[in-house]
């Protein structure tokens, strides 16, 4: 057991725990802190599989901007902090049974793959941020994808705004 | 060494757990929240396989940033429209917005 | 033109006068008649040319004019129609061409040409009179003009055309088209009258009487063609070979394919020329306009019958000889006499002026059938010739002695039937070249002697049986000579001498020269043409025998001159002096109102005569009635309507039943039930599982879709994985 696979265990123990308290919490403040909590231990996952840059991005963004837009929805829309009543809807047993069932079906498609157990190849001395940097700005690699990606956003803000908007 | 396994049935799991917060919270916020997750296992499924796979090629994390950014744009557009029905409706209780039914 | 052009075109100018009176000029009376007397004038030249050109022929008969073409194609040979003219064609064209001309000239005047249109008068009636006002403005009736008059005269133009057919033809096939021909406008002219119920009756019976002759004669004429290939008379009646064959050949009834072939004929013969049994259309068709029974029933049509009865002689005769007789002429001499004899005792009993004629015709007929059954062939066509000539004279005199009682009739308002020789009388001193003619005609008929046409020929016959043996038919024949006589004169007496026994008789007028033109040209015939055929060993040789010879020449070899003998001849006298006067004495006392003299002595036997032998009613009862009831109710009820069309109609509801049954059973429930069970389903399904499913909660769907996703990668693992 290397160091990488406990960072690893750990960081997933905290992941799926996080995970279950976000769809399980009756309070909607504690489950947006449980996804923030979620968000940390993927950006460690992004460390160990030696993506830096998404971690720190997965930090920067995620947690602080889309979890904190979160505790914003969920302070606008409570009267109360609590919600009353049970959290769950009628079909959470159906729910529940649909996700296992999904879990086991991913596994088992999965694990009938080739390359399920494959072993990383060495990084060596490549620069993957420059590699990075020059794929999402090289025409001919993903420019347009990430251009089209900043009209995306454009345009959600811009439809958020409307939307959101108090209109009378 | 850690198998690649090891991630893709972290994803998968959290991907689950996600799904089942989707289809089983009645708070509309919180299924936005389930959503979050989903979109995160997938970004961990991404990166893994640019990892395992061929590391020269960068289309792993190109696309896992792209998926930030849709998330992001997601996420805002959504709770803007939850903000909006709860304006309307008074509610965020998923099963009250019913208006579309038979 | 040579003569053979001639005799193709004989038939055709009345053929052209009726097809332009019918088309155009029917309003015109003027112009139709000019048309049709025109038509018969040129038909009338172009036979009396036809005549002449003959009469200068050396052995004329054994060369003939001749003209065919073939017709029909039939296998690998035609059959050929054509023209010819030899001895018996010629002598039977003149008589015909001559009487037709005269009835047409006649019929102009019998219809009233001239006179104003009735008061009363129809198509389809006799005409009944016209009011005029004289210049003192007194008003009597006149005889009126006949409604239908230029229909008239396109009949009996069509009627020639059919006669001139007949005639000139020169196989049976053509004669056989004339012969119907005739028989249509028979039809059409004795129910001229249409309007009057008899008329039809007339004409019907008329028809269909010889349609049962036509039939069997048909029947002759196929089995003819059978056995020879041929219906040219010049190829069977006067081919050695073929008689010889035809008479030598036996049928399986035991009598030779000749005699069988002449007796199938014989039988349209009899149906034809009135003869015992089919006599009875014969004084029915008096209903027609007397021009009709002058033409049709007296010189042409019941002629042309015989004439056909002297054409196949050479087939009927073949394999006999005159002390032989073949079983044909045998039934011709039977039949013949016995006609000639029942025929004049009817005769006897008959107070209709026409009626009296036309008994008289059956009975001169029957004569010529009976000459021609005992082999008198010579005979036969000598009597035709005459007869036709005083008979259509009688029959025009008869007309005009109508049409001065009805004058007479019409003018005192004396309403008496002008037919009736009861109601006449004295009409010698009003009628006078009528009476003239009509005594000529009377005498023709009855064989006075020596002067008159016919008795040259009547006595030829006699001769003729006295000399070949056959007592039967003589003493048979010499009895009705003797009651033609008796009732000619009869008829004579009551019509014309007295004093008039009606008002009627009394003012009877002469009818205009129309008519009696003809009267007198016909009369010279009736005594002239009989000066043809004297037998030779009277004149001792100096007056040859011009008739005998020349018709002799028809047949293959000249029948002999029979040994002459006196006793025939002056029998021939006897009976008829004997019969006029006896005619003459019994009836020149009757008065107005009396009844016939014979009456009180032969009572019940008069009675028969006058029923005509009651042989209408026993038709009616044995042959009429079961033929009707077999249309009626055999065929029409039982057959037709029950059988056929009860077959028919049960299709018709069947079909219907099925097309219900269909509709109830299977199409609205199985094929619309399924339809709108579909339909229904559906909906069922909608409204029953849409409200459960589309609940407008979002979470729920997603749940439904995911579940569908694991079942269908459970499925795409099973199938594509494992």
């Amino acid at each position: 057991m290397t160091a990488l696979q406990i960072i690893f265990l750990i960081s997933a123990g905290v992941i799926l725990v996080s995970a279950v308290m976000v769809v399980t919490t009756r309070n909607m403040v504690h489950a947006a802190l449980w996804l923030v909590a979620t968000l940390f231990g993927v950006a460690v996952i992004f460390a160990v599989l030696e993506a830096g840059f998404l971690a720190v991005v997965q930090v920067v963004i995620y947690i602080g901007a889309i979890a904190i837009m979160f505790i914003f929805a969920v302070m606008l829309t409570s009267r109360e902090m609590r919600d009353k009543g049970p959290q769950m809807n009628q079909r959470a047993w159906l729910a529940g049974i649909v996700g296992v069932l999904i879990f086991g079906s991913l596994v088992l498609l999965l694990s009938t793959w080739d390359g399920f157990n494959v072993l990383p190849s060495a990084i060596g001395d490549t620069d993957t941020l420059k590699l990075l940097g020059n794929a999402l700005l090289q025409p001919s690699a993903y420019l347009l994808p990430f251009e089209v990606a900043s009209v995306l956003l454009l345009a959600a803000l811009v439809g958020a705004v409307y939307v959101a908007s108090n209109r009378n | 060494m850690i198998p690649l396994s090891w991630f893709l049935l972290l994803s998968a799991a959290l991907f689950s757990i996600g799904l089942f917060g989707v289809m089983a919270r009645k708070n509309a916020v919180a299924i936005l929240l389930s959503v979050e997750l989903m979109l995160n296992s997938v970004n961990i499924n991404l990166v893994a396989f640019w990892r395992y796979g061929n590391i020269a090629q960068m289309s792993g994390q190109v696309f896992a940033i792209i998926v930030f950014a849709v998330a992001a744009a997601e996420v805002a557009v959504g709770l803007a429209l939850v903000i909006s029905v709860y304006r309307r409706f008074n509610t965020v209780v998923a099963d009250e917005i019913d208006l579309m039914k038979w | 033109m040579t003569t053979e052009q001639i005799l193709w075109l004989l038939p055709l100018p009345p053929l052209l006068a009726f097809v332009i009176i019918i088309l155009v000029t029917n309003r015109w009376k003027a112009l139709s008649f000019s048309i049709a007397v025109g038509a018969a004038a040129i038909s009338w030249i172009g036979s009396m040319v036809v005549f002449a050109r003959s009469t200068v022929v050396v052995e004329f008969g054994k060369t003939i004019f001749q003209s065919d073409i073939p017709w029909l194609p039939t296998g690998d040979s035609f059959l050929k129609i054509g023209v010819m003219a030899d001895p018996l064609t010629v002598v039977t064209l003149f008589f015909v061409a001559w009487t037709v001309l005269m009835i047409f000239i006649y019929s102009i005047g019998y219809h009233n040409f001239g006179k104003p249109k009735g008061d009363h008068d129809r198509k389809g009636l006799q005409p009944h009179g016209a009011t005029v006002k004289d210049e003192h403005g007194h008003e009597h009736t006149e005889m009126s003009i006949e409604p239908m008059f230029s229909r008239f005269f396109a009949f009996i133009g069509l009627f020639a055309f059919g006669m001139y057919t007949l005639v000139v033809s020169d196989n049976l096939l053509t004669l056989f088209v004339g012969w119907e021909i005739m028989g249509l406008c028979s039809y059409l002219l004795i129910g001229f009258w249409y309007a009057k119920p008899s008329a039809r009756s007339a004409a019907i019976k008329a028809f269909m009487t010889t349609r049962v002759g036509d039939v069997f004669m048909l029947l002759g004429v196929v089995y003819l063609y059978t056995m020879t290939g041929t219906l040219s008379y010049r190829d069977i009646f006067y081919n050695p070979a073929v008689l010889h064959e035809l008479s030598t050949t036996m049928t399986p009834v035991g009598i030779s394919v000749a005699s069988a072939i002449a007796i199938l004929i014989f039988i349209g013969i009899v149906g034809k020329s009135a003869q015992w049994p089919l006599h009875v259309w014969l004084p029915d068709a008096m209903e027609g306009p007397t021009p009709v029974s002058a033409m049709i029933h007296a010189a042409t049509m019941v002629s042309a019958g015989v004439y056909l009865a002297i054409r196949i002689y050479p087939l009927a005769s073949a394999g006999g000889s005159l002390h032989q007789l073949t079983p044909a002429m045998l039934a011709m001499g039977l039949i013949g006499g016995f006609t000639a004899l029942f025929a004049a005792t009817i005769a006897l009993a008959q107070n209709d002026i026409k009626k009296v004629l036309a008994y008289s015709t059956i009975s001169q007929l029957g004569f010529m059938i009976a000459a021609l059954g005992i082999g008198a062939y010579v005979a036969a066509v000598f009597h035709l010739v005459t007869h036709a000539f005083f008979k259509a004279l009688l029959f025009l005199g008869s007309g005009s002695v109508i049409h001065g009682v009805e004058h007479g009739a019409l003018h005192t308002g004396d309403h008496v039937d002008p037919q009736n020789m009861f109601n006449m009388g004295g009409l010698r001193k009003k009628m006078p070249i009528t009476f003239w003619t009509f005594l000529i005609g009377g005498f023709a008929l009855s064989g006075f002697p020596f002067i008159t046409a016919g008795f040259w020929s009547k006595d030829e016959i006699l001769a003729d049986a006295f000399a070949t043996g056959q007592w039967v038919i003589f003493f048979t024949l010499v009895f009705a000579a003797t009651l033609t006589a008796f009732y000619t004169m009869r008829q004579i007496t009551l019509t014309f001498l007295g004093e008039p026994r009606s008002k009627a008789a009394e003012h009877a007028r002469e009818t205009p020269w129309t008519m009696t033109l003809p009267l007198v040209i016909l009369a010279v015939f009736a005594i002239a043409v009989g000066w043809v055929g004297i037998p030779e060993s009277l004149t001792a040789g100096l007056i040859p025998n011009w008739f005998h010879g020349f018709v002799g020449g028809t047949l293959l070899e000249h029948p002999e001159a029979l040994k002459f003998s006196f006793v025939p001849m002056l029998v021939s006298i006897l009976i008829s002096l004997g019969g006029l006067g006896l005619g003459w004495l019994v009836y020149r006392r009757v008065k107005t109102g009396d009844i016939d003299p014979l009456v009180r002595p032969f009572g019940p036997i008069y009675t028969l005569l006058k029923n005509k032998w009651y042989f209408d009613e026993f038709y009616a009862f044995f042959v009429v009635k079961p033929v009707i009831w077999l249309s009626e109710v055999f065929t029409s009820l039982w057959m037709d309507r029950i059988v056929i069309d009860g077959i028919l109609n049960a299709f018709g509801v069947l079909t219907g039943r099925l097309g219900h049954a269909f509709r109830n059973y299977f199409d609205a429930p199985v094929v619309n039930g399924f339809g709108d069970f579909v339909g229904e389903g559906t909906k069922w399904i909608g409204r029953s599982s849409a409200p459960k499913i589309q609940r407008g909660r979002i979470q729920g769907y997603m749940i439904a879709s995911m579940t569908v996703i694991i079942i269908l990668a459970a499925v795409f693992a099973y199938f594509f994985l494992v």
